[in-house]
């Protein structure tokens, strides 16, 4: 602090007295600047990139899926092929159930005449197919399907969602007592129930299509989950849309005189977008995870099309023998899960407005 | 040697330079002697003859009571109740550092009150924060001192501060709605504070939960402490903020925009309220606000704030009547004003931003009267009188200008 | 106000005891309006939530009518009703003559009757600039013919209420407050309104910025000759901009005068201990001022006391007072009292 009062000439030399005009309005104006502009977009992306968790699990996500896309083009091996059986030759036993990295007496033969013999990285199963492209196949099916399903349940849960919540009231409240109803219903008996009968009916209808690859069992999931699980993506539609419509720029957008149809396209949804790409992200390991259950059950693919589900129920017979059979399949699809499930969080935490700063 | 400064008009206080005559000593004040802290109580006649004062005193941390004794003439080592100096707080938000506060002083006797005013980034609730020591955990107390009846508590153990926070500081929040705990009652958050302080057993702290809330005004309080926060109104539930922050008895209330939320006639109940227990209890009040009226009306002496610096203090009358700083003075023009209908005179500009502060005045982008001085270097403080303080050039200019005159008959 | 007009409908508001002229150059009548809530405060059982009940009042052109009140009074839904953006459970507006009724009358009115909102930060789309959100009623209304029109009249807007071009491609978030109210504020003019209802405009600024937007409606009033309704608690920044005063207690008119006859000679108990209760930035004035403290709370709109709403607190309230309902009487030229004991 200062001293208290001025007795003498307090005007040393450190002030200069003409510092005492009066100051322009360019030098008061420099002081002022306002902070470059940044969209909602752009700042949700800053965020998302800070956060090394998430980062990292998107690149491993589309590590992933560039693998499993381009791998199996070059791959020399199918993962039909059982490569112990060759047309007009006796069935070569030696190529069955072979450890990683280990090779058949006919590879072997080969190798030792110098010839290079790609190797079987995860060896092969009881039918001579190479493990490592089924491995990679049955991730490719498994991604698949748990993409096409949330866009099942994205698609009618969101649509579901913004017509109850935009109307709100009675039909609010009649859509919502579907939904408790869908909700209650027991998912595991419809769904087998469903497979036991699309496999009698439609199996005669598909045959000699492409649908018929997939398999009832495939088709059936697919159809469970836009019969039974949009239900949670409806409502958490339902409930944003709620909250938009009470903040007073939809009030500001009706006193300006605009309709439902413009509330609704310029006001409700880009608001929730955000919310929507976020629950999708979250349900695709959701769906993923389902799949597998269910084709290790039995409910799912067909063979000889592997999923990762169907691939650990095969080795579950050779456990103890050859346990590196369903080591793999389990851990793929943890990886895919828990790398979906962080990515989702990231993306929610970066680009929830209700977690702004 | 600093002068023998006067006593202040009102009476009661000293300045700020701590000197007191042992003759002027008044109930409500502290000294210290000895190394020990004491608290006059009352003026006791004295058998040997008026050049002796003699006081009944208690320590303040032994509360045992005792006689002493004084030269009419000596120099007794005034304490203040509450001593804030170069008060600094920095919040750190995201890679940044923010100073939210930059150097506030001010100090507190029994029995007075004093409001901060200002608006939104002036640091004001930070301030009271920092004092409780309940900083969020991001926020730090970097420099300057807080002293309660002469105790450094910054940097203090925690255990220290436990003692004094909510037994002998208390502070009452703006919104009463979000404050209480809405799944616990009444009585159970009031009990929860008796517990932590006092060693009273739960009867006789119930006892003094109904007492406390028939003191603030709450209709049939042995039905009232059985209900939950939402069954009551705004200003009832203010009302049992207050009885919580004054059970113990503290010796300072501090008041975050306690009415902030209510209405204008329940506020008036409020202050009114508080008036009234300050008149019973004696404590000591810190009114934290924005609104100029209520500050008007409850103040002794009132520090104005503006981005995290203490611009102007003085009292009541000084800020409102002769304001020494621009901002003050434009706070006070945007008031609308009883019988004239003409423009407001307003302050330009927005509220400034902490992230980027100019580098002198903090006011000077929106000042109408800024010199070039202010935009480089922040102003010198200047004091007017014995209470009124402010930091702006154009004192500085006008005592120059006062000089000169002076110099040149 | 004139006395002497020619009395035939929708000039005159009457009731059983009310008889309200209305001036030739009233621009807003409402006559008789009645905002009720169903509120569920049971298991199959609703009870109604009177907000507003059985309000008349009139805006002349150019002036600012105030209303005030505090939470509870129903002074927002007041406003809210009028614009139409709660169909009214009864009663009747006239906006220029013309009543307000259906869906064309209704449409119509959007363009000369427009609100500005209290809070600044939810008023105001967050993923829409600035430009769009100026621009949104020009869109509803198809006031322009092509992009350039567009975008020339929301430049104009945004100079109008002191905000830079530049601003234009901005967010709402990256502004303070008080940047954004004029924004809000630049909205409302984009459709050339002659009507503003300003719903709390101020309540939620600093008071700094508060004077500064009390300032740009003054400034906008004079160069645009608009109409308000200017709604809030702030009974000092009511008084200044307004001509006449509105005070609303639990859903009722309970006096109205001009702003300084409102001031000086209040005579309702509800207005005259909150002109008391208002604190003046005056330290001599605040010791040396008559307080009247009212005792209790205010009652909730949904058990409003029969009677006069007010008797629950009244320092003056007798037993007539619960069994007659006042209305209210033009006690002195211009100034209105809802009291059966003031005359």
């Amino acid at each position: 602090m200062s001293e208290p009062k001025f007795k003498k000439n307090p005007f040393s030399l450190q002030l200069d007295v003409s510092k005492f005009e009066l100051a322009t309005e360019e030098e008061k104006s420099q002081q002022e600047r306002m902070r470059p502009s940044v969209s909602f977009w752009k700042d949700g992306l800053r965020r998302f990139r800070k956060n090394k968790i998430a980062m990292a699990c998107a690149i491993i996500i589309v590590f992933i899926a560039l693998v499993v896309i381009i791998v199996p083009i070059f791959y020399p091996y199918s993962y039909s092929q059982q490569l112990g059986v060759r047309p007009f030759m006796p069935v070569d036993d030696s190529f069955n159930n072979l450890a990683p990295f280990t090779y058949s007496t006919t590879e072997q033969t080969l190798r030792d005449a110098g010839q290079f013999v790609w190797p079987h990285i995860f060896g092969t199963d009881d039918l001579g197919r190479d493990y490592f492209i089924r491995i990679l196949v049955g991730t490719r099916i498994s991604l698949l399907v748990g993409f096409f399903a949330s866009v099942i349940v994205l698609i009618i849960g969101v649509i579901y969602g913004s017509i109850s919540g935009y109307f709100g009231g009675k039909v609010d409240l009649a859509m919502m007592r579907v939904v408790d109803i869908i909700y209650a219903l027991p998912d595991m008996i419809i769904i087998i129930l469903l497979s036991v009968i699309l496999r009698q009916t439609l199996g005669n209808l598909i045959a000699g299509t492409v649908l018929e690859e997939i398999g009832t069992g495939m088709i059936s999931i697919f159809i469970v989950f836009g019969l039974l699980y949009w239900v949670g993506m409806a409502r958490l539609i339902r409930g944003e849309i709620l909250t938009i419509k009470q903040q007073d720029y939809v009030l500001a957008a009706r006193a300006s005189g605009a309709g439902g149809k413009h509330i609704i396209i310029k006001h409700l949804v880009p608001n929730s977008v955000s919310v929507i790409i976020i629950s999708a992200c979250l349900q695709i390991p959701s769906a993923i995870f389902t799949e597998s259950y269910l084709s290790f059950l039995g409910l799912g693919v067909s063979i000889p099309m592997p999923s990762l589900g169907s691939l650990a129920s095969d080795a579950l017979g050779s456990v103890f023998s050859y346990p590196h059979r369903l080591i793999i399949p389990a851990l793929v699809i943890c990886l895919i899960v828990l790398s979906f499930n962080l990515f989702g969080d990231g993306l929610r935490d970066s680009f929830d407005p209700k977690l702004k700063r | 040697m600093s002068k023998i400064v006067k006593i202040h008009d009102n009476g009661l206080f000293p300045t700020r330079d701590n000197v007191l005559y042992a003759k002027d000593l008044q109930p409500g004040h502290f000294f210290r002697k000895n190394g020990e802290v004491y608290e006059v109580f009352g003026k006791v006649d004295c058998e040997i003859g008026p050049e002796i004062c003699k006081f009944s005193v208690s320590d303040t941390k032994t509360k045992v009571e005792s006689f002493m004794s004084f030269a009419a003439t000596e120099v007794v080592d005034f304490v203040h109740l509450l001593e804030v100096n170069n008060l600094q707080t920095t919040f750190v938000v995201g890679k940044e550092k923010v100073k939210a506060i930059d150097g506030v002083t001010f100090n507190l006797e029994k029995g007075k009150t004093i409001g901060i005013v200002g608006e939104s980034g002036s640091g004001k609730s930070v301030t009271a924060y920092s004092i409780m020591q309940i900083l969020a955990s991001n926020g730090n107390i970097v420099g300057g001192s807080v002293k309660f009846q002469g105790q450094e508590m910054v940097g203090a153990d925690e255990k220290f501060i436990r003692t004094i926070r909510g037994a002998r500081i208390s502070i009452i929040f703006q919104d009463p709605m979000t404050s209480l705990n809405p799944v616990y009652t009444i009585g159970n958050q009031l009990l929860e504070a008796v517990k932590l302080h006092t060693d009273l057993d739960r009867a006789e702290g119930l006892e003094k939960c109904i007492e406390m809330l028939r003191l603030v005004g709450v209709n049939s309080p042995e039905k009232r402490m059985k209900q939950y926060p939402f069954e009551f109104s705004g200003g009832m539930l203010q009302r049992v903020m207050i009885a919580m922050a004054l059970i113990c008895e503290p010796d300072i209330l501090i008041a975050d925009e306690p009415t902030t939320a209510l209405d204008v006639t329940i506020q008036a109940q409020i202050l009114e309220l508080m008036r009234e227990l300050q008149k019973r209890m004696g404590m000591a009040i810190i009114i934290i606000t924005h609104d100029l009226g209520v500050v008007a009306d409850m103040c002794d002496e009132i520090a104005v704030m503006y981005g995290g610096k203490l611009v102007e203090k003085g009292t009541a009358k000084e800020i409102f009547y002769k304001p020494k700083h621009e901002y003050t003075k434009g706070l006070l023009n945007s008031i609308p004003k009883q019988g004239t209908r003409e423009r407001l005179k307003t302050i330009a500009g927005s509220p400034v931003d902490l992230l980027n502060l100019p580098k002198g005045c903090r006011f000077s982008p929106r000042c109408a009267s800024c010199m070039k001085i202010c935009l480089e270097e922040y102003p010198a403080e200047m004091r007017m009188s014995e209470t009124h303080s402010a930091s702006c050039w154009l004192n500085v200019k006008a005592a120059f200008e006062k000089e000169k005159e002076g110099d040149g008959q | 106000m004139k006395k002497d007009v020619v009395v035939t409908s929708p000039t005159v508001i009457t009731s059983p005891v009310l008889e309200m002229v209305v001036p030739e150059d009233a621009i807003l009548v409402v006559k008789h309006l009645k905002q009720y809530f169903p509120i569920t405060t049971g298991f199959m059982k609703t009870t109604q939530l009177k907000a507003v009940d059985d309000i008349s009042l009139f805006i002349r052109k150019g002036e600012t009518l105030g209303l005030v009140g505090e939470s509870g009074c129903g002074k927002t839904t007041v406003g809210r009703s009028i614009l139409n953006l709660y169909k009214p459970t009864a009663g009747q507006i006239f906006f220029e003559g013309k009543e307000i009724k259906d869906k064309a009358s209704i449409q119509e009115f959007r363009k000369k009757a427009q609100m500005v909102f209290q809070d600044p930060y939810s008023s105001l789309d967050p993923r829409m600039t600035v430009a769009d959100i100026i621009g949104e009623p020009l869109d509803v209304h198809n006031l322009y013919k092509d992009k350039a029109e567009r975008k020339e009249k929301i430049q104009k807007l945004i100079e109008l209420v002191g905000l830079s071009s530049e601003h234009a491609t901005r967010y709402a978030h990256e502004f303070s407050g008080g940047q954004r109210q004029r924004i809000g504020i630049a909205r409302a003019l984009a459709v050339n309104p002659q009507f503003i209802v300003c719903d709390e405009p101020v309540s939620a600024l600093d008071v700094s910025i508060q004077a500064q937007i009390v300032n740009t409606f003054e400034d906008l009033q004079k160069k645009l000759g608009l109409t308000y309704l200017f709604i809030a608690h702030d009974i000092l920044v009511v008084k200044h901009i307004s001509n006449r005063i509105a005070v609303m207690y639990l859903g009722k008119i309970v006096e109205v005068a001009p702003s300084d006859e409102l001031y000086d000679h209040a005579l309702h108990p509800y207005t005259l201990s909150l002109l008391s209760a208002v604190p003046i930035p005056d330290p001599d004035k605040m010791h040396t001022r008559k307080r009247i403290i009212l005792q209790g709370d205010v009652p909730s709109p949904l058990n409003v006391p029969s009677g006069c709403p007010f008797r629950t607190r009244c320092p003056n309230a007798t037993p007539k007072c619960a069994a007659e309902q006042p209305q209210l009487k033009e006690v002195r030229p211009g100034h209105f009292v809802s009291c059966l004991y003031v005359d």
